[in-house]
């Protein structure tokens, strides 16, 4: 039987939610609002389309609407670029992962996310966010590059909130 | 190789190349200490982003997200619907009075279908008052009675067989009540009520009414409402199905 219950996809999208939102508690309102609206819109879901990948879809919306609300949609890689800070010596550590995803712009990581953490292919990673597959692979080059720079210590660590 | 490009490199360190392109790339960066350098933290970036969020796919699910509801965001019909009563009597109104009447009969049409369910369900000898072998009758006969052409969703893929049908009195007039039953005897009713308020639709809403699980929509004169004494996810992979066949 296809798999049809959006209830067995719960357990990817925490997952998910958690790389993006990073707090976990944040992720699961993430989740639960994704779901809420999910169950809302699901006559507006295609029989035999990806479920998964219209999950994922409606949950990059809430997530940006949520920043948006929040103000505090990261800077672009212009802003980012230009701040300065010491440079970190840690070692590449797992713990230090989470901390380095929320340096990244959000565009970049939620690419980033659904090809590394999720497997999604380009093609999937253009749908769900509704960009062209070029855009995506411009934006996983950015966000793979910005990863690396922040993990081995040469790019700011510097806490990065738009504040009005 | 002259046409390769970082896309290649990407595309290769997330093992999504055929064959052909992948040895190509493979010779390349075999004179390309740069590029190989770049796809090896390219794939342990993969690899820690898994090692560090898989864990989350084995905690158990938190409740709220198990009970989660649709969101109260208005949905078309309704914007539409509001719209048009604003026209005529003033917006705050009949907003209000709209919200009333849903609340009202967002509460009446899963609490209706959950009893109906609880005392036709357990029947062993007169579940039904036309079985299904008589499928066409029953739909015609109730499709009369309610006014509406109904449609009998097949759920043979999902393990249920249609039992059969009966006619019962509702709220607001007569309502049709399909059974259908699984190998093990596990029974599943879709209760169609006939609305006299004026048609619109909802969304996709849940109600646990004691034991009995039901998912329940609204489609322009018809109410409609999945019952079944199961969890919510195995009811909620029927009910989608229902929903589907019925609004395709």
């Amino acid at each position: 039987m296809e798999s049809t219950s959006i209830t067995e996809h719960i357990p990817r999208l925490r997952r998910y939610a958690r790389a993006l939102a990073g707090d976990s508690h944040r992720a699961d309102d993430l989740v639960q609002d994704t779901l809420e609206r999910a169950l809302a819109k699901f006559y507006l879901w295609r029989h035999g389309s990806d479920l998964r990948a219209w999950l994922f879809t409606i949950m990059h919306n809430v997530f940006i609407n949520q920043l948006k609300a929040r103000r505090e949609l990261a800077l672009d890689d212009a802003v980012l670029d230009g701040l300065q800070s010491a440079p970190q010596s840690d070692p590449f550590e797992l713990r230090d992962l989470d901390a380095a995803l929320r340096q990244l712009p959000v565009e970049q990581r939620e690419v980033l996310l659904l090809v590394g953490l999720e497997q999604l292919s380009y093609a999937e990673v253009s749908k769900a966010l509704g960009i062209p597959v070029g855009t995506v692979m411009s934006r996983l080059s950015r966000g793979r590059d910005r990863l690396r720079a922040v993990m081995s210590g040469t790019s700011t660590v510097t806490s990065l909130k738009l504040v009005k | 190789m002259s046409n390769l490009t970082e896309t290649d490199l990407h595309a290769y360190a997330d093992g999504r190349l055929d064959d052909v392109r992948r040895v190509q790339v493979e010779a390349h960066l075999a004179h390309d200490a740069a590029a190989t350098e770049s796809v090896r933290v390219w794939r342990a970036q993969n690899e820690a982003l898994r090692a560090l969020y898989n864990p989350v796919l084995n905690e158990p699910v938190p409740q709220r997200l198990l009970a989660a509801r649709p969101s109260r965001r208005r949905w078309p019909n309704y914007a539409l619907a509001a719209g048009v009563m604003g026209l005529s009597f003033g917006l705050g109104w009949a907003t209000h009075s709209y919200r009333t009447d849903r609340f009202a009969e967002a509460a009446a049409l899963p609490h209706r279908a959950a009893v109906a369910y609880a005392v036709y369900a357990p029947e062993v000898r007169h579940p039904v008052e036309v079985g299904a072998d008589q499928q066409d009758h029953l739909v015609k006969w109730l499709s009369k009675r309610l006014g509406n052409e109904l449609k009998v969703p097949r759920l043979t893929q999902q393990g249920f067989e249609l039992v059969g049908g009966r006619l019962l009195p509702g709220g607001k007039g007569p309502v049709a009540q399909f059974m259908y039953q699984d190998a093990k005897g596990q029974r599943i009713t879709l209760y169609v009520a006939l609305r006299d308020a004026e048609p619109r639709d909802t969304a996709f809403r849940f109600s646990q009414e004691d034991k009995v699980a039901v998912f329940y929509w609204i489609d322009g004169k018809l109410g409609y409402a999945l019952s079944g004494e199961m969890d919510r996810a195995s009811l909620l992979a029927v009910a989608s199905v229902v929903y589907r066949q019925l609004n395709p």
